[in-house]
Order: C-alpha cells, then sequence, then structure tokens
C-alpha cells in the first residue's frame, strides 16, 4: 500500500480551508498514523492522543506549508515528531535513560541459525507468535523502531523515511539494517526456541 | 560450517538490506549470489530477514481503526459533517 501515489490532494483546496478536501485527507491518512501511534507507543490511548494532535497540529499549520514536501512526507513528520515527544515525556515520568547505542554503524553479527522461514505461514503465525512478534517490534530502541515501521510497515521508501525523520539516506539504511537484524535475531530464537519445545511434547 | 566473521559474510551483511530490497546494481547481486551458495549460514540469514520482514508487514494489513476512534477523530476537528463520507 503506498498512500502518497494512490491519493492527490489540492493543496490549495486544503489552505483555503475546503474541509472535504480536509476530511478526505483524515480518512486517507488516519489508518497508518493511528497504527505507526499504536506500535511506537504499544497502547490504544496514546495511539489516539497522537492520531488527533497530528491532525490539529496539521490544521494549525497548513498556512505554513508550502509544498515543497509531498503532504504525505509532511503529515507522517507531524505524527512522528508527536510520537517521539509523547515517548520523551512517557520516560522521564519513569525516569530512565535509554542506553542503547541507536546510533552505532556496527551491525551486530548474527547468532542463531535455524531456517525456520520454510515453515508454512500457519505455523509461523499462531496467536503465540503473533504477540512475539510484536514484543520483538517493542523491543527495538526507539530511533531504530521508528525507521523500520516507516519503511517495512508502512512501505515508505528510504528517501521519503529520510525525509520525514530529517535524517540522511545512508543513516536511515544503516538503522533499518540495524532493526531487520535484531528483529531476525529475536524471531529466531522464539522459533528455534518453539520448534525444540514441540519435539520434547 | 562457514564463519561469519568470514570477510565476504560481513561484506554481505552490510548490504543485506539494500539486497532484499532490490536497490543493488546488478553485478553486486550477482557476486551476492555466488557467495550465498557455499555459504549456509549467509543464506539462513537472508531467508529469515526477508520472512521477518513479510511477518512484520501481514498485521498490519488489516485495518487497525476502530469506528469510534475515527468518531471522536472526526468531533474533535470538527468535521462531523463529514463523518459518512468515507470512500
Ligand atoms: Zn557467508
Amino acid at each position: 500500500m503506498n498512500i502518497s501515489t494512490t491519493h492527490d490532494f489540492s493543496l490549495e483546496a486544503l489552505r483555503a480551508g475546503d474541509r472535504a478536501e480536509f476530511a478526505r485527507l483524515v480518512d486517507a491518512f488516519s489508518a497508518p498514523i493511528y497504527r505507526l501511534g499504536l506500535k511506537m507507543l504499544g497502547n490504544t490511548q496514546d495511539a489516539e492522543d497522537i492520531l488527533q494532535n497530528t491532525f490539529l497540529n496539521a490544521l494549525t499549520h497548513l498556512s505554513d506549508f508550502e509544498g515543497r514536501s509531498s503532504v504525505s512526507t509532511w503529515l507522517y513528520r507531524i505524527a512522528a515528531n508527536e510520537a517521539l515527544m509523547l515517548i520523551r515525556k512517557r520516560k522521564s515520568n519513569i525516569n530512565i535513560e535509554d542506553m542503547q547505542p541507536e546510533d552505532s554503524d556496527d551491525v551486530p553479527l548474527p547468532e542463531t541459525f535455524v531456517d525456520w522461514s520454510i515453515l508454512p505461514e500457519k505455523e509461523l503465525l499462531t496467536n503465540e507468535s503473533k504477540s512475539a512478534i510484536e514484543t520483538a517490534v517493542k523491543k527495538l530502541p526507539d530511533s531504530l523502531r521508528m525507521v523500520f515501521i516507516l519503511r517495512d510497515v508502512e512501505d515508505l521508501s528510504i528517501k521519503e523515511t529520510a525525509e520525514i525523520l530529517n535524517l540522511t539516506e545512508v543513516n536511515v539504511k544503516t538503522r533499518l539494517l540495524r532493526a531487520r537484524m535484531a528483529l531476525r535475531e529475536q524471531l529466531s530464537s522464539y522459533y528455534a526456541e518453539r520448534t525444540r519445545r514441540k519435539e520434547t511434547q | 560450517m562457514t564463519d561469519l566473521t568470514h570477510q565476504n559474510c560481513q561484506a554481505l551483511l552490510g548490504s543485506l538490506s539494500e539486497y532484499i530490497d532490490g536497490e543493488l546494481p546488478p553485478e553486486l547481486c550477482k557476486e551476492i549470489e555466488k557467495h550465498l551458495e557455499g555459504c549456509d549460514n549467509c543464506r539462513i540469514v537472508l531467508n529469515t530477514t526477508r520472512r521477518t520482514i513479510d511477518l512484520v508487514q501481514i498485521p498490519s494489513e488489516e485495518n487497525p481503526l476502530p469506528d469510534e476512534v475515527r468518531e471522536r477523530l472526526f468531533k474533535r476537528l470538527n468535521l462531523d459533517d463529514y463523518l459518512h463520507a468515507r470512500e
């Protein structure tokens, strides 16, 4: 699904205060923005706050938006900032430092070599494994998770992800690789463990 | 048994993402494929990484937005009039 190419919005109408056009925009981007909030914050209340704040913010700043980026990039940027702000707020409340070296260029070496990729989808996607996948995504450092969500969940390009997060494309690629490898490692140990469990039953 | 600290394995890991996304030039792809033929571990890492991406994408194909969340959003934005206009 690539929203930015399937929907065209009239910037002129939006800036002139055309409410029908704005409603169309809201409907086109609500689902991905809500999902981004859910995956970043992990709960529906925060996801709904991010969703509402994103569009309130968009309404307020529509007149400053010059159309140098696409409407999609602009909205995702607002949403990503809302999400990161809320994460920072939540963290300062419980007062823990995120000590993960998020910007290191090192990609950790793979450790688990079990080829679970050949298992049928039905077995890979039991309710138990779905929640293992969710947990694995939640465990990613925030900055890696954000890149991973935009690129692999929302299917945006490297270039658009870089524009949204104000990063270089090289930086996005590095974070994406690290996120994918970290998830692969976690899922590999999960499926390896599950296979062992089945065999001993 | 291959050792992933091997130079070729490390190089492959570094371009794994771009290889999966089809963003590498054909010559480089050929080199990678040649390495993959003889390296079980790298092949496993590639296959499971691809599958990992697939699996994370699958649940997101469903529309995650509950109707009542959409309704509250439209009210908050004073767009009540357009609540039923969903395309
Ligand atoms: Zn190798």
